[in-house]
């Protein structure tokens, strides 16, 4: 499998930069941590942009930087996207796609003109001007431009975040479809957990210049120690899970996690499609009996107690984590704790009380 | 009343020195101006003032020492003698020396200005497209600084033409080689030729207005920008 290596040490007078990354070199990572963290310094670093003092950068067997070598930017097989599209204002959309493209070896050229144009829908703009373009279509150029140049790596550097709510969703399609159909990795900046959901496999979380955790979306979300980095109120869950069927009597969508079934209310997507749901540690609640019949929560899972929160004499609630085939964190009273007296180990039922879709739109082809 | 009869040559000779000279100044006034905006060396501050010095100076004072430098016994007129059989003083090639001097700062300025505008971002862009810099100088910097380049070449044609003290110490006042419009008005006026004197001047007068309008005009419209 292709790896991502990366070791790099920054010091500057007012920051210092210190980290080792070791990822995989497929799919959206996303860095992830608040301004002055570290996280653009990281990217123009891995970019060439920056020349760490010390560091090593490897990707898919090839190395960039280690001591005595730094390959310069423009040889790196790198595309950069960033907040600002950046297109350059005297080219036509064409010519500005087309730029990157010029100047990558023939043999090295993976995408053409035409197939990137046709997956990020810019063939009715080729002919116009940056300035007649709109904020979301002249960030699909930017796309565009920096994936003909076939690069190794994608770098997007908060790529959404001057675009409002509408022209997010439309763009974060794309990127996703970017990533299904030409497999060209991403590494992506962002503040938004929302943008992380719909996006991310990987995520490295940055704190004052240190990874502070890394993991899948999966293990972030139900991870105690991203509750600063990711907020309280996302905390909880992240599940893969897949549409089963559609209950139309009672207007509802039957899910597969695993094994287990979920309900939902009633979505358009078809059958046998991938969805990630994501639920608060704070709707979920646990039980030891079997459920009573008579109860209004749809959504019991069975799982395993796998380890309790410190508990915070002060406070009023325990964190509890589960493995319920994936895993889930819930965060419930000291008083349930003691009236439950959990062990690692145990068996359990998890009532979810709210499960909030993602809108995961890889099935935009 | 006659029609004075104008001498053509000082104008054709004027209008070959500013071209011959704008042309000498772009290509080196570009890499200068891109010097200025990427260095971080402590010699830029000397080199912008080594550049400007001539907007402060007199004339003849920059006339004065070009005329030592450019003449026989001179740093740069004596190889150039011992080369060509002539010193560069009171000669066309050193009315170009000393205009390109002269009107450095006039056209370093209004590039470095431009560079300095176009920022970091467009070079780190083009470069992370695979352009060397060179490359990326020619397809996006230039292209990008095309308003400071037509103010460039505006001002440092304008500025030419119009130098008077540089050009009377250096070049003299020999007909066909170095008297240019400046130097034959005031030759009219010496000789109360003051029809001639007059028609010289008010072209003068309103070429430079125009090429002011131009310059302001070419500045007031804002610099393209795409984010």
């Amino acid at each position: 499998m292709d790896l991502l290596e990366a070791k790099f040490k920054v010091n500057y007078p007012e920051f210092n930069l210190d980290v080792e990354l070791n990822l995989p070199a497929r799919g959206v990572t996303v860095v992830f941590g608040p301004s002055g963290s570290g996280k653009t310094t990281l990217l123009r670093c891995l970019s060439g942009l920056e020349k760490a003092p010390s560091g090593y950068m490897k990707i898919a067997g090839q190395v960039w930087q280690d001591e005595g070598i730094f390959i310069p930017i423009q040889e790196r097989k790198i595309g950069l996207v960033f907040q600002e599209s950046r297109l350059f204002p005297h080219l036509s959309i064409q010519d500005n796609l087309l730029y990157g493209y010029q100047r990558t070896h023939p043999a090295e050229r993976n995408l053409q003109l035409g197939e990137v144009a046709q997956v990020l829908n810019l063939e009715a703009l080729l002919k116009r001007r940056p300035e007649k373009l709109s904020g979301g279509e002249r960030q699909r150029v930017a796309i565009g431009r920096a994936l003909l140049t076939s690069p190794k790596l994608l770098i997007m550097d908060e790529p959404l975040a001057s675009l409002d709510r509408q022209l997010k969703a439309e763009i974060i399609p794309f990127i996703k479809r970017i990533e299904n159909k030409f497999k060209t990795p991403i590494v992506y900046v962002t503040h938004s957990v929302n943008e992380v959901l719909q996006l991310v496999d990987t995520m490295v979380i940055l704190k004052s210049g240190k990874v502070e955790n890394i993991g899948s979306v999966e293990e972030v979300f139900s991870d105690v120690q991203s509750r600063d980095a990711v907020g309280d109120e996302q905390l909880g869950a992240v599940l893969e899970t897949l549409v089963l069927e559609h209950d139309e009597e009672f207007g509802l969508t039957r899910l597969d996690f695993m094994g287990q079934v979920l309900h939902v209310p009633r979505q358009n997507i078809p059958v046998g499609q991938s969805l990630r749901v994501h639920i608060h540690s704070r709707d979920v609640s646990l039980s030891i009996a079997s459920p009573a019949e008579a109860t209004s929560v749809l959504n019991i899972l069975r799982a395993k107690v796998e380890k309790v929160g410190v508990i915070d004499l002060k406070g009023y609630s325990v964190d509890i984590e589960l493995d319920a085939g994936g895993p889930i964190l819930a965060t419930i009273t000291r008083k349930s704790l003691a009236t439950l007296n959990l062990q690692p180990g145990q068996p359990i039922y998890v009532h979810i009380k709210a499960i909030k879709m993602v809108h995961h739109s890889a099935s935009g082809e | 009343m006659d029609f004075p009869l104008i001498d053509a040559e000082p104008i054709w000779l004027s209008l070959q020195l500013a071209g011959v000279t704008v042309v000498i100044l772009l290509a080196l006034g570009t890499p200068i101006a891109w010097w200025l905006t990427q260095t971080r060396s402590r010699f830029r501050v000397v080199v912008e003032a080594l550049v400007a010095l001539p907007l402060v100076l007199p004339p003849t004072v920059l006339g004065f020492y070009l005329l030592i430098l450019l003449g026989s016994h001179g740093w740069v007129g004596g190889p150039v003698q011992a080369l060509t059989g002539s010193a560069l003083s009171f000669s066309f090639t050193g009315l170009v020396f000393a205009s390109t001097l002269y009107s450095l700062p006039f056209v370093v300025q209004p590039l470095h200005s431009a560079f300095e505008s176009i920022g970091k971002t467009p070079m780190e862009t083009a470069q992370s497209l695979g352009a060397s810099r060179l490359d990326a100088f020619f397809s996006v910097i230039t292209p990008l600084a095309r308003r400071g380049y037509l103010t460039a070449m505006v001002l440092g044609f304008a500025h030419t033409l119009g130098e008077f003290g540089v050009v009377l110490m250096v070049g003299g006042n020999i007909p066909g080689k170095t008297k240019v419009i400046s130097i034959e008005i005031y030759d009219r006026v010496e000789v109360l030729e003051y029809a001639q004197a007059h028609i010289l001047s008010i072209g003068l007068l309103i070429f430079s207005f125009l090429v002011l309008v131009m310059v302001y005009s070419i500045n007031r419209r804002l610099p393209m920008q795409v984010t």
